[in-house]
């Protein structure tokens, strides 16, 4: 990144804010495309969300205006170490979402019906014996599941770090421990203040994730955006019972059990966060809603020990979808508000920020995911 | 209902118990170990006589503490493990478990009073079956009876020279101790000497149990500089160097090691209660006023927890944190509570006057800090070692969370007990950093590990203002 020698002041192409997997997959997509990027992170790289999530790669259940994303995000972690240079943990394995009756089953067999209409054939419901083999720790009430192959899991921490040194590698600067502090336009460049330096570029990309709805309101995009802490539990060792990443089509569950022998679960079921000293507190309550629905899949979870509950702070826009898009200034474009399931969209998403930085049209429909839908939405 | 949660039953928390439910509060003490005492008095409200002879001779003291507690209304629950303290809207909301099931309760005030850990040793072959640390080779000489024969003890600290003297009294002398205070800082202690001369009765009870250790003919190696273990499966031997350069080698099986105390900061860190870096004990501790009152109103920490001064200064800050509790509660007004504080207030000065000459004299030596060789384990729970560490450090990684992160050092059961202080030791050692800038471990709940299965079945309490 070139400094002026009079003003200290520095120049990019790009200017992104927010040093988490979004940020980091946006800047190595500019970097190969040969742009002079800088990223701006207030706190660590991967410090928040990105590195604190469940590591889920999944195409299972997305909504459907997310499931193109989804697939073609799929297909690039199947190659992510062409892509960053280091395998990122990434395992790929199957992804259940188990069913306790027949209603949540038909509702499993029907979702797969819309998705083969559009075009999808990745999920498809296996019945109850399929399950249990699949499955044997599984409890007998497990009568059959909504289930991808394919879908895995990879290290959320390992693999942002993965992203962020293959975009430094590409010639992308990465400032740790810079809040911005003041952000301006002049003419058609941003000017970005923070404690340590100032950043001018032609563009800049909000990838401030739980943070980005305050970003945006700066650079003139109202978007509404509430802060939670989906909350994680990890367990001690225990011998290998399960392959499949597992979900529930009726409650909040996600569950996988890594080569080390701990069990993460998760589910997204909310804590409380505090974005604004980066704090995050427990629900316990909700702790007991997602360990009991862990236990009713797999039962002998009861006698296991919870060596660590954590979460980590993660933006939630109304639709619970992404904002992707151009903000109303010019020279903004948003990526934020992936609402706790952002992770495995990133390597795809990176490259469709690095389309609309540089104002070429994404080959991808983005309109569900357009900065100003909720402004449109509101009643005049 | 409960207005008042202790957490610990060592000499803060039954002194704070105590004096809080004599004072009118509706106390619960919970504790996780079967019977009261903390680790300084283990065991000696039950013991026998004959045991007795071996522990040290407070257990006057003890008895009477529990005795104390045994008169007031307060309800002691052992076995209980606190694994949550957090501020919750209406109070401290605080999770234990207790026979296998979890219990959440609002609670409006607690004191924490859980003491003191020991630091961590990283030396060669320190996680090697056969070495102990002293204190849990007197834990298991006080709560089974159990003693280690023919153990060499290495390192320094009061507790070192007291175990040495409590496996003489129990007729397994040590068979050598090998004293890694060096000669600057007993040089450096002789400053805080005078102060400590007025307060003698402690500094008499030292120089008593080094004419035991003497007199049972013990070998005292002085000013060692070097140590390491050997051992493939099992320690087999231990190895040293002095500061003259002196170099010696016993075969032992048995090998107890200790450098000092630490407060145990793993729950009020998880808490989010601010810490401040004591550069005289090189450890963190909640930051506190005179009352032990923390960065929350409703929190305080009585004894080593908020740092080190020892049994008889904690069961005085007990007193003090309760007089303190009592008077937020609006059963003292605070001129009262001022005039009860006078005598703690006072006990607890005149217990802490040899505290800089200890601190000085104890101070662990640097290379017993962060670990020279790069076989050294770190942390123990994943078997991550020093040599693994320092590549990830010089690659610009600049504080414990980054490098827990990239290591999985810290990740294990023990929440970072046996690896923090090390790793964070060698982050500031490579960076020339401060303690503070480099900082320590973000803690997660549960403090302790926790059965899964008790979520189910778990027991919310009614919050205590609910009618």
């Amino acid at each position: 990144m070139p400094a002026d020698r009079h003003t200290g002041r520095r120049t990019a192409d790009v200017v992104i804010i927010g040093g988490g997997i979004h940020g980091c997959s946006a800047a190595l997509h500019l970097a190969a495309r040969g742009y002079t990027v800088a990223v701006l992170e207030k706190d660590s790289i991967g410090r928040h969300a990105s590195g604190a999530n469940a590591g889920g790669v999944r195409r299972l259940g997305r909504a459907t205006a997310e499931v193109p994303l989804s697939v073609r995000a799929a297909a690039m972690w199947r190659e992510i170490e062409a892509l960053v240079h280091d395998h990122c943990g990434y395992r790929e394995s199957r992804y259940l979402k188990i069913g306790f009756t027949e209603d949540e089953l038909e509702s499993a067999h029907r979702r797969v019906r819309v998705l083969q209409q559009q075009g999808f054939s990745h999920e498809d419901v296996i019945d109850r014996a399929t399950l249990h083999d699949l499955l044997p720790a599984a409890a007998p009430g497990c009568l059959g599941a909504l289930h991808v192959a394919g879908d895995g899991y990879a290290q959320p921490y390992r693999t942002v770090q993965a992203f962020r040194r293959r975009a430094e590698a590409l010639g992308a600067r990465i400032e740790e421990g810079s809040p911005v502090q003041g952000i301006a336009q002049h003419g058609r460049t941003w000017r970005v203040t923070t404690p340590r330096m100032t950043v001018e570029a032609p563009v800049v990309v909000n990838a401030a994730g739980a943070w980005g709805g305050e970003l945006a309101a700066k650079l003139g995009d109202r978007i509404p955006l509430s802060a939670h802490a989906p909350m994680l539990a990890i367990t001690t060792r225990m011998a290998p019972f399960v392959e499949a990443v597992v979900g529930l089509l009726g409650d909040a569950l996600s569950l996988k059990q890594f080569e080390n022998g701990t069990v993460l679960i998760g589910g997204g079921v909310r804590g409380i966060a505090e974005s604004a000293t980066n704090r995050t507190h427990l629900d316990v309550a909700g702790l007991r809603r997602f360990l009991t629905a862990a236990t009713r899949v797999f039962p002998h979870l009861k006698g296991m020990q919870i060596n660590r509950f954590w979460a980590g702070i993660e933006g939630y826009t109304p639709d619970d979808l992404p904002v992707i898009g151009h903000g109303g200034a010019e020279g903004v474009v948003h990526s934020f508000g992936y609402s706790a399931h952002g992770f495995q969209l990133a390597p795809a998403a990176g490259a469709l920020v690095a389309d609309l930085a540089e104002g070429r049209s994404p080959d991808l429909d983005l309109i569900p995911f357009a900065p100003d839908r909720f402004a449109r939405a509101e009643p005049p | 209902m409960t207005d008042l949660a202790v957490i610990g039953a060592g000499p803060a928390g039954l002194a704070a118990a105590a004096r809080a439910a004599e004072g009118g509060l509706d106390v619960l003490l919970l504790d996780e170990n079967p019977a009261p005492g903390g680790q300084v008095w283990r065991g000696m409200a039950e013991a026998s006589r004959a045991q007795l002879s071996t522990m040290a001779p407070d257990h006057a003291r003890a008895r009477a503490a529990v005795a104390r507690l045994r008169s007031t209304s307060a309800r002691y629950r052992p076995g209980a493990t606190v694994w949550q303290l957090a501020a919750s809207a209406r109070g401290i909301e605080l999770g234990h478990t207790a026979a296998g099931a979890v219990h959440l309760t609002e609670i409006p005030h607690v004191i924490v009073a859980t003491g003191a850990q020991e630091r961590p040793f990283p030396i060669p072959g320190w996680t090697l079956p056969g070495v102990l640390t002293a204190g849990g080779a007197q834990t298991l000489l006080k709560s089974s009876g159990l003693v280690a024969r023919d153990a060499v003890l290495a390192g320094t600290g009061p507790l070192l020279y007291l175990l040495a003297v409590q496996l003489i009294s129990a007729g397994a002398p040590p068979k050598a101790i090998l004293d890694t205070a060096s000669t600057a800082a007993r040089r450096r202690a002789l400053r805080h000497l005078p102060a400590a001369i007025l307060s003698p009765a402690p500094l008499l009870k030292g120089l008593a149990w080094r004419r035991q250790i003497r007199g049972a003919g013990v070998p005292h190696i002085e000013a060692v500089t070097s140590l390491a273990i050997e051992g493939e499966t099992e320690a087999t031997a231990i190895h040293w160097r002095t500061e003259a350069g002196e170099t010696g080698h016993l075969e032992a099986s048995h090998i107890l090691l200790h450098q000092g105390v630490v407060p145990s900061t793993n729950l009020t860190m998880a808490a989010g209660l601010d810490h401040e870096w004591d550069d005289a004990q090189l450890a963190w501790r909640p930051r506190t006023d005179r009352w032990g009152r923390t960065s929350h109103p409703a929190i305080h920490v009585a004894g080593d927890g908020a740092g080190i001064e020892g049994w008889e200064a904690a069961e005085a800050r007990g007193e003090i944190a309760a007089l303190d509790a009592l008077q937020a509660a609006g059963h003292l007004t605070e001129s009262a509570r001022d005039r009860a504080a006078e005598g703690p207030m006072r006990t607890r000065r005149t217990a802490t006057r040899l505290r800089p000459f200890l601190d000085a004299l104890y101070r662990p030596a640097t290379q017993f800090l962060v670990p020279e060789a790069p076989a050294t384990i770190v942390c123990r729970c994943e078997e991550i070692t020093a040599g693994e560490l320092a590549p990830l450090i010089a690659t610009g990684l600049r504080g414990p969370n980054q490098l827990k992160s990239f290591s999985r050092a810290g990740m294990g059961a023990c929440q970072g007990r046996f690896c923090g202080l090390t790793v964070q030791a060698m982050i500031s050692a490579a960076t020339g950093q401060s303690a503070v800038e480099t900082g320590y471990y973000r803690l997660r709940p549960p403090v302790k590990p926790v059965p899964l299965g008790a979520f189910a079945d778990m027991t919310v309490e009614e919050p205590a203002d609910a009618g």
